[in-house]
């Protein structure tokens, strides 16, 4: 279907689809995997074309086509070049056409310092032995969850300490939360069977859990947010844990939003909410207003839970998040989760994604330092999440204090997720978040799930290789083992907040 | 017997099955010139669509084919590996198989001057893994002991 562009609501394309007519076949692949009307089929002229302005690059149509006759490319900036207003003109002018503030996806795009690029590994040379992981034993497995601060043990030399529950974990590496409704179901499936076989956990989100993903049962965290979707008490006890979710990365200081869009009728059951409408969850939850709230909400899910289960509680890293860490410690978390403002969300508004929040590199290492110096350290653990894009990531961000991480994008993009940050919009071309029963075909929970485990396993085989390297066994012994963390091109002050040593000394 | 399995919840409607068997059974078994130099073939899957569901369909290869029963030239045979395959040599162009599949899987191609000719999955007798099979992107076409 052809019609004019719409110079009332017009705004420059920013990418253009271009086309090799003589590789083109016709075979009109690119256009029924479109799903955002940018490319169509024109019988009287037998060509293939291209509304340039619809198009949001995620590249689907040229992953599709087999002639490789497609490339999508950043158009260059139309406007007359502008130092101070490049970037912000389409910004200002969709405010003022369509009157609302701009909705995203996915995390801050903004180029803002990435820590984890000025964060160099140490090696053993000579003086110490490197550790072979081909030949030689070596310990990924960690467990989260609140340990006791001395073991007394009977005379027959048993425990008597009793320890309180914990999650154990085969990688130092789970799913975060993405929910049902901001995932399509083969998603959610995939990320449950990698999850289950890697001996990991993945997150329900907020967004309830289908009655089918109890079969995950020993391998889902469960989340409780603002909103309180699908909370009752199966959904409680499926858990390994409970998550409490007081902020996100991507938005702190809102809650979650879902799209009236991606309300279909299944999403509606297990939200227990009517179908088609948003869900937009309170920015607080409307029970906590303090710490002393905080600890009667962990209390009451630790009560309706008979104490079987750790309660995590996830914050978003903000500004003075080293005291309100300390707060929620002494609340009676037994695991803490950071968010860092790079982490991902299926909708937030553009100003909250771009401008909140503080990198994870830095609130894991100041909240890491806080609690020692406090000497509640072993109290709770701290799960980081928020912008790990690769194994590395996941060894510095153990190295400067956390037991173990998050991914959530990584894991997306591991499932064919090209960052196209359309989200929010329902229309995801790769079948990820969407919850049209066509497009999710496109993620076949078989492969998924696949790809996922073989990323897992990667990632563990690379960390145990630099573990190796650094003459550590255990990953134990990496958690908060800064000594192995040296800073480049980073200021004094940016190492003194890391705790980190500057390269060369 | 190995047939090609049809798993309707993985297809994403792409068509590359067709494109590949198209490719398979074209002169040249180029891309580009069993396109648009050759005189195309036709594929012998094909994509249906009907919001939400879609599959790729092709020859079941059935135990007790209808089109061998009703093919009077004995066209229409089982090969030695076991598929249901056309003989061009001795089709009329009836149709009648055509009219007795219950899958409407068997096409006809109007080029050949005189006597037309069925067209219907051969199994690729020259490859290991049927084409539609290899181009399939999500797996919703496996290639499966029966």
């Amino acid at each position: 279907m052809k019609w004019m562009k719409n110079l009332k609501t017009y705004t420059p394309p920013t990418f253009t689809v271009v086309r090799d007519d003589y590789r083109c076949i016709r075979c009109k692949a690119c256009v029924e995997q479109c799903s955002f009307d940018a490319t169509f089929y024109d019988e009287d002229e037998d060509k293939v074309w291209n509304w340039d302005a619809n198009c949001v690059g995620c590249e689907r149509c040229a992953a599709i086509c087999p002639t490789e006759a497609i490339t999508i490319k950043k158009r260059d900036y139309p406007y007359r070049p502008n130092y101070s207003w490049e970037g912000h003109v389409d910004g200002l002018k969709k405010r003022a056409i369509f009157g609302g503030t701009p909705i995203v996806s996915m995390g801050n795009d903004r180029p803002y310092k990435i820590y984890w690029d000025h964060m160099l590994l140490n090696a053993s040379q000579v003086t110490n032995p490197s550790i072979d992981p081909l030949r030689e034993p070596m310990e990924l497995k960690t467990f989260l969850g609140r340990k006791p601060h001395f073991l007394s043990f009977n005379e027959d030399g048993s425990l008597k300490t009793q320890i309180a529950p914990q999650l154990e974990l085969n990688v130092p590496i789970m799913f975060s939360a993405m929910s049902y409704g901001a995932l399509s179901y083969n998603v959610v499936e995939a990320l449950g069977r990698a999850a289950t076989e890697m001996g990991t956990y993945y997150n329900s989100g907020e967004g309830g859990l289908n009655k089918d993903h109890y079969k995950f049962k020993g391998h889902i965290i469960v989340q409780v947010a603002s909103g309180r979707f699908g909370v009752h008490k199966p959904y409680l006890d499926v858990g390994s844990a409970i998550e409490i979710k007081i902020g996100q990365g991507a938005k702190p200081g809102i809650g979650g939003h879902l799209p009236g869009e991606k309300v279909s009728q299944t999403i509606s059951e297990t939200r227990m909410m009517p179908e088609g409408s948003d869900a937009i969850s309170p920015a607080p939850h409307h029970d906590i207003y303090s710490i002393e709230d905080l600890r009667q909400l962990i209390f009451a899910l630790k009560e309706a839970t008979e104490y079987t289960k750790p309660i995590m509680v996830k914050i978003a890293a903000v500004h003075n998040v080293a005291a309100i860490a300390s707060g929620v410690v002494r609340a009676g978390a037994d695991i803490l989760v950071l968010d860092g403002f790079k982490g991902g969300t299926g909708a937030s508004p553009q100003v909250v994604r771009d401008n909140i929040g503080l990198p994870i590199e830095l609130a894991l290492a100041v909240v890491d330092q806080r609690l020692r110096d406090e000497g509640i350290r072993q109290d709770v653990s701290i799960v980081a999440g928020g912008g790990i894009r690769n194994s590395m990531d996941v060894v510095k961000a153990i190295a400067l204090g956390a037991d173990a991480v998050y991914i959530g994008t990584a894991a997306l993009v591991a499932i064919g997720c090209t960052m196209c940050q359309q989200c929010h919009t329902g229309r995801c071309a790769w079948g990820i978040s969407t919850q049209d029963p066509h497009l999710s075909k496109r993620v076949n929970p078989d492969i998924a799930s696949q790809r996922l485990i073989n990323l897992l396993k990667v990632w563990a085989l690379e960390i145990k290789e630099t573990m190796g390297a650094m003459g550590i066994n255990s990953i134990e012994s990496l958690r908060g083992n800064r000594l192995h963390l040296r800073g480049i091109d980073l200021t004094d002050r940016e190492m003194e907040i890391l705790g980190i040593l500057p390269a060369g000394e | 017997m190995k047939i090609v399995k049809i798993k309707e919840d993985n297809c994403v409607y792409c068509h590359l099955c067709e494109v590949a068997c198209i490719v398979e059974h074209s002169q040249s078994k180029d891309i580009i010139k069993a396109f648009k130099r050759e005189e195309k073939p036709i594929a012998r899957c094909t994509a249906e669509f009907n919001y939400p569901v879609s599959y790729s369909i092709m020859c079941r290869h059935c135990d007790e084919a209808a089109c061998m029963e009703a093919c009077q030239t004995g066209a229409m045979h089982r090969d030695e590996r076991g598929y249901v395959i056309v003989n061009p040599e001795k089709c009329v162009g009836c149709w009648m198989c055509i009219m007795a599949c219950p899958y409407g899987v068997i096409k006809r191609d109007n080029r050949r001057e005189v006597w037309g000719l069925s067209v219907k999955c051969d199994m690729c007798p020259e490859r290991s893994l049927p084409a539609c099979v290899e181009a399939c992107p999500n797996d919703a076409l496996t290639f499966e002991e029966l």
